[in-house]
């Protein structure tokens, strides 16, 4: 596959937006660091030769901002997406959460973002830069000198397990489009739904205990889109604004994923944005493939305008009962 | 200055604890680590920066502050501080121990806030310098060494031992107690370290990051800036960065209904929330833009025209490894200071 | 002195139109159930929200039962179709955290069932009286 670089994207959005079809394109800015990498919107080409990146860390996914972006004036707005993002448009479309006429929408591939904690874990602190060439990534450190290290070992745990390399939706694709995958994605919920109650208890204690309640997993979810939501109301009599004792922590994390099951398409945003690092897509997972082995196969955002498992029943599905007691036999 | 081998490192840990309650830096995953009370046999990690700062163990993220229970007509207040006691924080950063003196300028002063001063008065603070500063770290732009950092007990980590040198009274007093588990020093190796650090701190990418165009009276010049807009447009309002902040210090008090009674407790609270100082009149700040402003306008502007210039961040860098848009201060400074980042 | 025999606090979300009907059934038939049973009304079972569920583990109860009308015979045509779904995922997660699967509980009682909404609260509060108490869900705040 031809490599797509950042002057292909420029090319594309100047195009854009000198022909008028966009008046602004959402797209990554580059930091100080080499895994820095903000969302910002790009007004001209110029600002975009200064700044705009595409590379092995912009796993930001833009989707949410469309919500508020696109109710600002009549002006479309541009915006790149990578595959498992448009899963994310397509399900705020599903949900009419932004009018797709407002939107340009331009498919770029991706082949994996990397995690620059885990790059970090390798080599510890001070990496004064990372750079890809083919299946490795070269790291610069202070200390050590010049690190290699295979990308795989280094990926982000989402596209360690990419479920999909498809666009679901474009207006324009750039590169070549890939292939639903078939990823190992439920190994580790499977892993945890073998071991005891006592165990998994222990497990999630000790995760959720880490949760200092900032609010980043809820606020960076593309399906969390709600105006005002119920832990932030102070009416509702649960909000509270830190974890204040072990109960608090998994009611948030509980009515967190709840609120997302069957509209979540596992996009790994909020895991990856955890300061703590609590692997928070576990809870997400478990949610997805309960609904795939009790109401059949579902991928949210995978088709616009399909009918979310929990807005739907059909007169014979499974009894609560019957579902607790499924991993029993 | 004191020596202690670091075959003897627990030991030491093993002294300390048995008189007063010691914290030290624990690896948890992979390359992050937080502060644990210390128990037999845990390993200090070498990690550079814990997760959270140690500004929890003086100012935890939830505290109950007081009870209140009713019985009939009466309504009895319990206070439900326990005696404190003495306790250790041991390898806080140069950065960390800098965001005392920031907290100490909210908190001890009138009215003080006993909560936090009974802390302060029995925390004893043993020190770390920094052997391998992370590329995020930007200390030295709010003048901090660190290489020479400030703390009852300093401590330098060599390959092979801690140098330990008192600077307060608190100091020499925890450092009198640890007779038997160190020696007498000359410290050169200390000295040689620190040297070491300085080289290494004028290397870091950040180390050319001036605050200069910051700091008192200068509200006017900075809060009009077109900058905020495009600064704090992708900002997701999340609480990451106060929360992992060593120097935010914002709470609410809340009361929470029990059985038969009401605790009063406070937690953090986060200037970037949208429900943040919802008392009587409610959010003054309306938009994300305003929000984001102000938490950086009182990190540079606001903190230091009250504080005698002294700015109410550390550079401790946390804030730019852990913003799920990576956004942080540092841009924010380059951005409004006219620096452009090609 | 009596030994402290543990006694479960049940909370019972029952629909008006069906099994709120059958505990009234109940007990104008003079069946019993235990009184640790503390029924509250609503208007079809699909109103209950996960929240509501957790937050009654948070005030005290050792069991939350869901009682609404036996499927295809909901007041409002399919609420408690969307029950069922929501609470096998609910009590299924539950589980995933390692919290005790008898402590929930969805039953299917109309206005006409008497005896079964009163045999349905003795099998539950046994249950969760075997079960003892819920110390993994639970807020000591609100114990004191």
């Amino acid at each position: 596959m031809q490599k797509i670089n950042r002057e292909v994207l420029i090319n594309k959005a100047n195009e854009l937006l000198s022909n008028g079809t966009i008046n602004r394109v959402f797209g990554w800015e580059k930091g100080d660091f080499s895994y820095d990498v903000t969302p910002t919107i790009y007004f001209t080409a110029d600002q975009m030769n200064k700044k705009f990146i595409f590379d092995d860390f912009c796993g930001a996914n833009f989707s949410k901002y469309l919500v508020a972006e696109t109710k600002k004036d009549q002006n479309k707005v541009g915006v790149f997406l990578k595959p498992c993002d448009t899963y994310s448009f397509n399900q705020l479309l599903t949900e009419h959460r932004f009018d797709k006429e407002k939107v340009y929408a331009i498919g770029v591939p991706c082949d994996g973002m990397v995690d620059e904690k885990k790059i970090k874990a390798f080599f510890g602190e001070g990496i004064s830069s990372i750079t890809s060439e083919g299946d490795e990534i070269i790291v610069d450190t202070l200390y050590d000198g010049v690190k290699k290290v295979k990308k795989a070992d280094v990926l982000q745990e989402r596209c360690q397990n990419c479920k999909s390399k498809k666009h679901v939706y474009y207006d324009e694709l750039i590169g070549e489009d890939g292939e639903v995958l078939d990823s190992n994605r439920f190994d580790e919920v499977e892993k945890l739904e073998k071991m005891t109650a006592d165990e998994r208890f222990a497990f999630w204690q000790n995760e959720l205990s880490k949760c200092i309640r900032c609010n980043a997993c809820r606020d960076v979810c593309p399906a969390c889109t709600c105006e005002k939501c119920v832990f932030n109301n102070p009416n509702s009599g649960v909000e509270n604004k830190s974890p204040a004792n072990e109960f608090e922590e998994k009611m948030f994390h509980i009515i967190r994923a709840f609120h997302v099951a069957g509209r979540c398409t596992d996009c790994g945003e909020c895991s990856r944005v955890c300061p703590q690092g609590i692997p928070l897509h576990l809870l997400n997972r478990k949610f997805i493939k309960d609904i795939n082995s009790f109401y059949g196969n579902y991928q949210a955002g995978e088709q616009e305008g399909s009918r979310a498992p929990l807005t739907n029943y059909t007169k014979e599905d499974l009894e609560p009962s019957e579902a607790v007691n499924k991993g029993d036999n | 200055m004191r020596k202690c081998l670091l075959q003897n490192q627990n030991k030491l840990f093993d002294q300390i604890s048995s008189f007063a309650s010691l914290y030290i830096p624990v690896e948890t995953t992979g390359g992050n680590a937080s502060f644990k009370k210390y128990e037999q046999g845990m390993v200090m990690s070498d990690v550079l920066k814990t997760d959270r700062s140690p500004k929890d163990l003086f100012f935890p993220q939830t505290e109950n502050l007081m009870e209140f229970k009713t019985s009939g007509k009466n309504i009895e207040v319990i206070d439900n501080r326990k005696e404190s006691e003495d306790f250790v924080v041991f390898g806080v950063r140069g950065c960390d121990v800098k965001s005392f003196e920031v907290l100490d300028r909210v908190f001890l002063v009138e009215p003080v806030d006993t909560y936090y001063a009974t802390r302060r008065e029995h925390g004893i603070i043993v020190s770390m310098a920094c052997g391998r500063p992370a590329e995020t770290c930007f200390c030295q732009t709010f003048g901090i060494d660190a290489s020479a950092p400030e703390g009852d007990i300093v401590c330098y980590k060599t390959e092979d031992a801690l140098y330990l040198d008192a600077k307060t009274e608190k100091g020499k007093n925890l450092l009198s107690k640890l007779a038997d588990v160190t020696e007498e020093s000359d410290g050169k190796e200390a000295l040689k370290q620190k040297e070491q650090i300085k080289t290494v701190l004028a290397k870091l990418p950040l180390a050319n990051l001036k605050a200069d165009s910051f700091g008192k009276d200068k509200t006017k010049e900075f809060f009009d800036a077109p900058e905020w807009q495009i600064l704090s447009k992708s900002c997701l309002g999340c609480g990451t960065c106060t929360f992992v902040c060593p120097t935010c210090q914002c709470y609410d008090i809340k009361d929470f209904k029990t059985k038969d009674g009401v605790q009063r407790f406070r937690c953090w609270d986060s200037c970037m929330y949208s429900e943040f100082t919802k008392m009587s009149a409610g959010q003054p700040r309306l938009t994300q833009l305003e929000r984001f402003r102000q938490r950086f306008m009182h990190k540079l502007v606001y903190y230091p025209t009250n504080n005698d210039g002294l700015f109410s961040c550390v550079g401790c860098g946390r804030c730019i490894s852990k913003c799920p848009i990576s956004m942080n201060i540092v841009k924010v400074m380059k951005a409004l200071g006219g620096i452009d980042n090609e | 002195m009596q030994v402290n025999e543990f006694k479960p606090k049940i909370v019972a979300f029952c629909c008006n139109w069906c099994s709120y009907a059958g505990a009234d059934l109940a007990g104008s038939n003079r069946l019993a159930y235990p009184a640790e049973v503390k029924v509250i009304r609503v208007p079809c079972s699909c109103r209950v929200n996960p929240m509501f569920i957790l937050r009654a583990f948070q005030r005290g109860a050792d069991g939350v039962i869901i009682c609404g009308c036996h499927p295809g015979d909901c007041h409002y045509t399919s609420g408690n179709y969307y029950t069922r779904r929501r609470m096998a995922l609910l009590f299924s997660m539950l589980d995933y955290l390692g919290i005790e699967k008898g402590r929930t509980r969805v039953e299917w009682v109309s206005a006409a069932e008497g005896a079964k909404f009163a045999q349905t609260m003795n099998d539950f509060v046994q249950t969760v009286t075997a079960l003892g108490e819920n110390k993994r869900l639970e807020d000591l705040r609100c114990k004191k």
